[in-house]
């Protein structure tokens, strides 16, 4: 069960997986995640199908070496096999011809971004991508994303590649340029989601985001994941992952997201990886 | 509680088996004997021992055996409560197990978690003048007794009958469901959302109340009756309950997904950090060992000021775990006044005598946060009994101008539990209440779905591990006459 069948680095710290799954390849859609624990000791972490074979009954993970758990899971090998995989989890996403999407991914952000992507791309709609990453050697799956999009920008904080800015000037390009977007597809670091929903809430275009927050369970049973959407609260485990950008409070979500910090650093100082990354 | 030390002495009564007169002079209930509670507030290990074997029989000796007993009836499973206590008081220990299974398949489990002082030993006639006789901590030694003779006897299965069921969820209703069909010869398998077996006894009761160790010994004996349990599988999601009975060839199904759907109070400041739902606390802690922290992975607050909202037995929980976590100050925030506790009484009981600071007649109204979005005090207001409400309870109505800070880091909501809508919500052909719980029959737990059952909490609300039981094994019983019903 849930064996590791290849494994590949992207980048540094990210790490990709073909994971045995038979039923979850056959079942998931698009948007949708699973949560693994890898080991006795180890914590419930939730990862995007980035992508699935059916048929070969494998599904596809790709993960930024963060926190313990991520790190430890990338030191696994071909051959090893994690010891829990559940799933499909969360809503899929609504998929169906709307005319132009604009899918963005920043950083990591690109892997949960590519499935969406190629549903809406199967569906019939002209896909413009959006990829970005802080330098050259941080960007993945160009290609894979190049594949099924009419049209790619590449961005680089620093420059290194692509054009030189965030993700967000690119999108302001697209609507000076005077393209019609029906819908933008945001996924990435919280602060970039909410630049990319503040500029297209300007231009009233409509926006989801995919959130990613701590959860326990996935089945909607804690509570821990739970988030503000408008003056509502949402478990993403279960009414998410996807949610309308331009009524996300992201300000909750980041410290949220922080709420283990200090406890994170300490059962991970020995460790060689960094705690930066996703923030 | 007004109990003798428990002496281990063999009492003044000891052939009394053959003869059950009232005796002379009257012994009183045998106390439990427990960790004391300065000692338990910092450990994880069970509260009580137990009864040593003389203390049972003398416990045993107290019941008159009556010819109508009141407890049977009290009992939601039906145990032949005189039966087994009266092969206790002979000695046949082996005769009171046999006795006690063929009614409850997890007396471990009950002897520790049931409230018999609403059930059973409510209506003991001893009790009328003194105290009743201890029928939980009596059920509960004669199952340790089992477990620690270490041969649990397994029951003959009968012969293949060539039909498989599905169970869905692996708490106390499932696995009854399972274990009785299993007995009937049916290949029956679990599917489990989670990674580990037991449900609520093993992510929400906490290893002092409940240890972890006698729950998985019981999920064993159902194993061992042939049951198969796959874990991770989250039903309407990995599997629907359609495609069990079409693709997967089951011929019926149970669903016992119990009630995981925590309330918040919808009040300001519920997101902030330190805010916790009592089944994310609880799960954390217990599901995931987070008490073993850096050990175990999975990281919870380290909390100096704690606050646990409601009155129940999830409430008292999430506080005993706060304290043991190392919390200096526990306090118990209840809008109602002590009497209307739903807790059972030993749990308030043990919960104070541990230092948990009851906080009653008190309801929140805010929860309020520092700057990096952690919780820093709570605005309460003290509360009055009022009229009586629907349920006949005096209703609390807020003093006027009586609000209060009180500082605290940490909040756990414990109001109560929903019917989670996963399963439901994938299942359109079964129908559900306005409150999301499943519409099952009273008496067979058929759903309006053919060959589909369901009971446990998510049919009747949060509720009891017992009730969770009786409902799971009528169902088995439903279960069993449709299988053999239709051709295979
Ligand atoms: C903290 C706490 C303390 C309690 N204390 C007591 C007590 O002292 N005495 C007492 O009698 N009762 C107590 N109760 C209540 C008692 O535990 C429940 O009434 C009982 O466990 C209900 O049993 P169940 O089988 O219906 O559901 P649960 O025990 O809730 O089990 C349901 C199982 O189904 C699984 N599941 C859910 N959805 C799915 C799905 N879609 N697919 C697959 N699996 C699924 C869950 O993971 C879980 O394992 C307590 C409850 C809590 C939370
Ligand atoms: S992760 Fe527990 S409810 Fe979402």
């Amino acid at each position: 069960m849930n064996e590791i069948k290849i494994k590949q680095v992207l980048s540094e710290g990210v790490k990709d997986f073909v994971v045995e799954s038979p039923v979850i390849a056959k079942k998931r859609k698009a948007g949708q995640f699973v949560i693994v624990r890898i080991n006795e000791d180890g914590e419930r972490i939730p990862l995007t199908i980035v992508d699935s074979d059916p048929k070969g009954g494998t599904i596809r993970l790709i993960f930024q070496e963060v926190g313990k758990t991520t790190c430890a899971m990338g030191e696994l090998e071909e051959g090893d096999s994690i010891l829990d995989v559940v799933g499909p989890l969360g809503k899929a996403t609504h998929v169906e011809k709307i005319g132009t999407v604009v899918c963005v991914g920043g950083g990591i952000g690109v892997a949960p971004v590519y499935p969406i992507a190629k549903a809406m791309k199967e569906a019939g709609n002209k896909i413009i991508s959006v990829i970005g990453a802080r330098n050259k050697d941080l960007l993945i799956l160009e290609q894979e994303m190049a594949d099924i999009s009419d049209q790619i920008l590449v961005t680089t904080d620093d420059g290194s590649y692509g054009r030189h800015g965030f993700v967000t000037d690119a999108i302001q390009q697209l609507i000076d340029d005077g393209v019609k977007i029906d819908l933008v597809l945001a996924i990435g670091p919280v602060v970039m989601m909410r630049a990319v929903s503040n500029l297209t809430k300007k231009y009233n275009v409509p926006t989801q985001v995919s959130l990613n927050s701590i959860m326990v369970d996935g089945t909607g049973m804690c509570g821990g994941c739970r988030v503000s959407i408008g003056d509502k609260t949402k478990f993403v485990c279960v009414d998410g992952p996807e949610f309308d950008g331009h009524l996300v409070n992201y300000e909750e979500l980041m410290l949220r997201q922080k709420a283990y910090l200090p406890q994170e650093r300490k059962s991970h100082k020995n460790h060689k990886c960094r705690m930066e990354g996703m923030e | 509680m007004t109990e003798s030390p428990t002496t281990g002495k063999p009492g003044p009564n000891k052939k009394a088996g053959k003869r059950n007169k009232p005796k002379k002079p009257k012994v009183p209930r045998q106390a439990m004997p427990e960790q004391a509670p300065e000692i338990r507030r910092n450990n994880f290990k069970e509260v009580p021992f137990g009864y040593p074997i003389d203390t049972a029989v003398i416990e045993a000796n107290r019941c008159i055996q009556c010819k109508k007993p009141k407890c049977v009836d009290g009992c939601p499973v039906g145990i032949d409560i005189p039966g087994f206590i009266k092969a206790i008081a002979e000695r046949d220990f082996e005769k009171s197990i046999r006795i006690m299974k063929e009614a409850n398949a997890l007396p471990a489990i009950c002897g520790r978690v049931c409230p018999q002082e609403e059930q059973c030993e409510i209506v003991c006639v001893t009790g009328i003048k003194g105290e009743p006789v201890a029928i939980g901590r009596l059920e509960r030694f004669i199952a340790d007794w089992e477990r620690d003779s270490g041969n649990v006897s397994i029951p003959d299965i009968p012969d293949p009958t060539g039909r498989r069921v599905a169970v869905v969820g692996a708490g106390p209703a499932g696995l009854t469901v399972a274990g009785e069909l299993a007995l009937k010869g049916h290949k029956v398998k679990i599917f489990e959302a989670l990674h580990k077996p037991g449900g609520v006894l093993i992510y929400g009761i906490p290893e002092f109340r409940l240890p972890k160790s006698i729950v998985m010994a019981e999920v064993d004996y159902v194993k061992k009756l042939g049951v198969e349990i796959e874990y991770n599988a989250i039903i309407g999601k990995y599997y629907t309950v359609e495609e069990l009975l079409t693709e997967e060839g089951y011929h019926s199904v149970f669903i016992g997904t119990g009630a995981g759907l925590p309330y918040f109070m919808n009040i300001p400041g519920e997101n902030l950090n330190g805010v916790y739902s009592a089944n994310e606390y609880l799960t954390r802690s217990n599901l995931m060992r987070a008490y073993d922290f850096p050990n175990a992975d999975t990281p919870i607050a380290m909390s100096k000021k704690v606050a646990v909202i409601g009155g129940g037995n999830v409430a008292m929980d999430a506080a005993r775990t706060a304290l043991r976590l190392g919390a200096e100050d526990v306090y118990l925030v209840y809008r109602r006044a002590r009497e209307q506790m739903p807790a059972r009484d030993e749990e308030i009981h043990h919960a104070d005598e541990e230092g948990i600071q009851f906080n009653l007649l008190t309801n929140p109204i805010s929860i309020n946060g520092d700057e990096e979005g952690w919780v820093k005090s709570m605005t309460c207001l003290r509360m009055e009994l009022g009229e009586p409400d629907a349920s006949g309870r005096q209703r609390p109505v807020p003093v006027e101008g009586s609000e209060f800070d009180l500082e605290v880091d940490t909040v756990i909501v414990s109001i109560g539990n929903g019917a989670n809508p996963l399963l439901p919500e994938a299942t359109p052909a079964l129908d559900t209440n306005k409150w999301g719980n499943i519409i099952a029959d009273d008496k067979t737990g058929l759903t309006s779905m053919k060959g589909v059952y369901a009971g446990g909490d998510i049919v009747i609300g949060a509720a009891t591990v017992i009730l969770a039981m009786g409902a799971g094994k009528e169902a088995a019983e439903a279960m069993h006459e449709y299988i053999m019903s239709i051709d295979v």
